[in-house]
């Protein structure tokens, strides 16, 4: 039947993974050769967030639970920077990831065990009210957060000082960190990738599909939804931790629920029903609000425009949209 | 001796007894068709024995032991698997997932997040088996919900029959797929069942399948066990053909 229809023998996971994985990879590492210094901030921007959208759509797109409330986590990891900045002196990056993921871990871990008895709207609202119990406290307990004027936080050393940007200035820093997030958002990509291959990842979308029959087949389904939102809440959580020396500050915005909107927007931008949605989601999405922004003052009109486009036109995003043109053109390879 | 017993099972919706003081045997090994009509209580019978819904009295034991207050992931292991009425499949994971999620999950494998679920070739060596017994191999690449009705009946049961369990409840397997497809479902279904170690309890409205496979048939009318007995002795039951108007009852 195969031989009849044409139909290749779709190559392993992995191989297809490496074929598209390795050219973007040494794409983006050239990027600081040919851009200028803000170009890359940007791209380190769109990487950053695009790692949160990741974490985020493994909630939505792979188990199917709409999260109004990832603020908290990226909020989270930027506030445990701060703190350990302000409080502790402490100035390693590595020092400052270990801490971030761990508080992010505890946070998401309490959070998703309130959250995932619900499912639909109810734990959408749950997620969005648990998130604006951080910000509020965050705004409120100022002598701590800074309130509403935030936390500053210097440049951190990076790999304990054995990357030094001191002499080169701003743009030296922004280049050596944007590597330093591109391994990061690699092993990130890596991980996440094998996560929704594993058997785990299989048990996610087909409770996210079914979910009583997933717990005919004998799978925890409040376990196992618990499980991907503590990985999803450490994904952004990571995403925060990075994102604060590159913003050199951090205040209550970042848990306020626009935030949290602005991920679920850059998710749909990009797709969630593809992999790579969140990530094409995230850059786009990055330079798309600088751009616009810069140019008009009605910035948030224009995003508004482009999430109506995108339900109306694009409902599977520009991955998606862009999945369903190359299977009409090559319809024997859309397997 | 019994492998699965219901002792005295009642569940009242309201004042509606559903299950009225039920008391279901099923032996080792047997093919059994549960029919009755529509709100007859087969359904909530089988709800109760695989935990969907909680009995207000009565008690379920399964290979002697009371299991009437154990989970649904509690029963499953213990190897009570069932399908569904409307088809209960994952429609965006590929057949092939299908049937080997049912067996990770068995084996206790479902929760490990580091390996390539395809990377795992005992499982899918199994999977590809099970598929192979209902004729569903070559379909294995194809999205469960891109299936035809017949074929997507098939899978469902495949999936349940994946769990190797000791029994296994289908809810009418042939519903809403045409007269060739009925046949061809429940010569498989059956071809399966007979083959391996599993009992197989079958809800079923179309008598000629009722007669054509069933060792044994129990015969529900409203919440109460109406007649029990071979396949013979129910079609010459006049108080189940009376009950059972306008389903094929010969002679």
């Amino acid at each position: 039947m195969i031989a009849l229809t044409g139909t290749p023998r779709p190559a392993l996971p992995q191989l297809r993974l490496m074929g598209i994985a390795v050219p973007i990879a040494v794409l983006l590492a050239l990027v600081p050769s040919f851009a200028n210094s803000y170009q890359t901030l940007l791209l380190a921007y769109g990487l950053i967030i695009a790692i949160a959208g990741l974490g985020f759509n493994l909630l939505l797109g792979y188990t199917g639970l709409l999260s109004f409330g990832h603020s908290a986590y990226f909020g989270t990891g930027a506030y445990a920077v701060a703190f350990m900045a302000q409080d502790l002196g402490v100035r390693s990056m590595e020092a400052y990831i270990l801490c971030g993921l761990a508080l992010s871990a505890i946070v998401s871990a309490v959070f998703g065990f309130i959250c995932v008895r619900h499912t639909r709207i109810f734990f959408g609202i749950l997620t969005l009210a648990l998130s604006q119990v951080l910000w509020s406290l965050a705004l409120k307990l100022f002598w701590i957060t800074g309130g509403s004027d935030g936390l500053r936080v210097p440049r951190p050393t990076l790999l304990g000082g054995m990357l030094t940007y001191t002499g080169g200035g701003f743009p030296r820093f922004i280049s050596y960190y944007y590597y330093y997030v591109l391994v990061l958002f690699v092993v990130c990509v890596l991980v996440m990738w094998m996560i929704v291959h594993s058997p785990f990842g299989k048990a996610l979308q087909a409770i996210r599909d079914n979910e009583t029959r997933a717990a005919f087949l004998g799978l925890r389904v409040r376990r196992f939804r618990w499980v991907a939102f503590l990985i999803s809440g450490v994904y952004t959580g990571l995403a925060g931790v990075l994102w604060v020396p590159l913003n050199g500050l951090t205040t209550p915005d970042i848990l306020y629920w626009p935030f949290s909107g602005e991920i679920v927007f850059l998710t749909l931008l990009g797709g969630f029903r593809n992999f790579t949605g969140p990530i094409v989601g995230g850059i786009v999405f990055t330079f798309l609000k600088t751009y616009a922004v810069a140019t008009t003052e009605y910035w948030q009109i224009l995003l508004g425009v482009v999430l109506v486009v995108l339900v109306l036109v694009l409902p599977t995003g520009i991955v998606g949209a862009l999945a369903q043109l190359i299977g009409r053109l090559w319809p024997q390879r859309a397997d | 001796m019994a492998l699965l017993q219901t002792v005295n099972l009642t569940k009242r919706f309201g004042d509606f007894r559903a299950v009225n003081s039920v008391n279901f045997t099923v032996n080792q090994g047997e093919f059994l068709s549960l029919v009755g009509s529509n709100g007859a209580g087969k359904t909530t019978l089988v709800n109760l024995i695989s935990a969907q819904l909680w009995p207000d009295t009565g008690q379920v034991l399964f290979e002697g032991r009371d299991i009437t207050q154990a989970t649904v992931f509690q029963r499953i292991r213990a190897g009570i698997a069932r399908s569904f009425q409307l088809v209960n499949l994952f429609d965006r994971l590929t057949v092939l997932d299908n049937v080997s999620l049912a067996i990770f999950s068995r084996e206790g494998k479902a929760r490990n997040l580091a390996t390539l679920a395809e990377g795992d070739r005992e499982v899918r060596t199994e999977a590809m088996d099970v598929l192979g017994l209902f004729g569903l191999d070559t379909k294995r690449r194809l999205l469960a919900g891109g299936l035809a009705q017949g074929e997507r009946k098939l899978l469902d049961v495949a999936v349940a029959y994946a769990l190797r369990p000791k029994i296994l409840f289908l809810d009418e397997p042939t519903s809403g797929v045409g007269t060739r497809d009925k046949a061809q479902i429940m010569d498989t279904i059956s071809a399966v069942v007979r083959a391996g170690t599993v009992t197989a309890v079958v809800i079923e409205h179309d008598m000629d399948i009722v007669f054509k496979y069933s060792d044994r048939i129990v015969v529900m009318h409203e919440g109460a066990f109406l007649a029990d007995g071979l396949p013979a002795e129910i079609r010459v039951n006049k108080e189940v053909a009376t009950v059972l108007l306008g389903a094929a009852v010969p002679g």
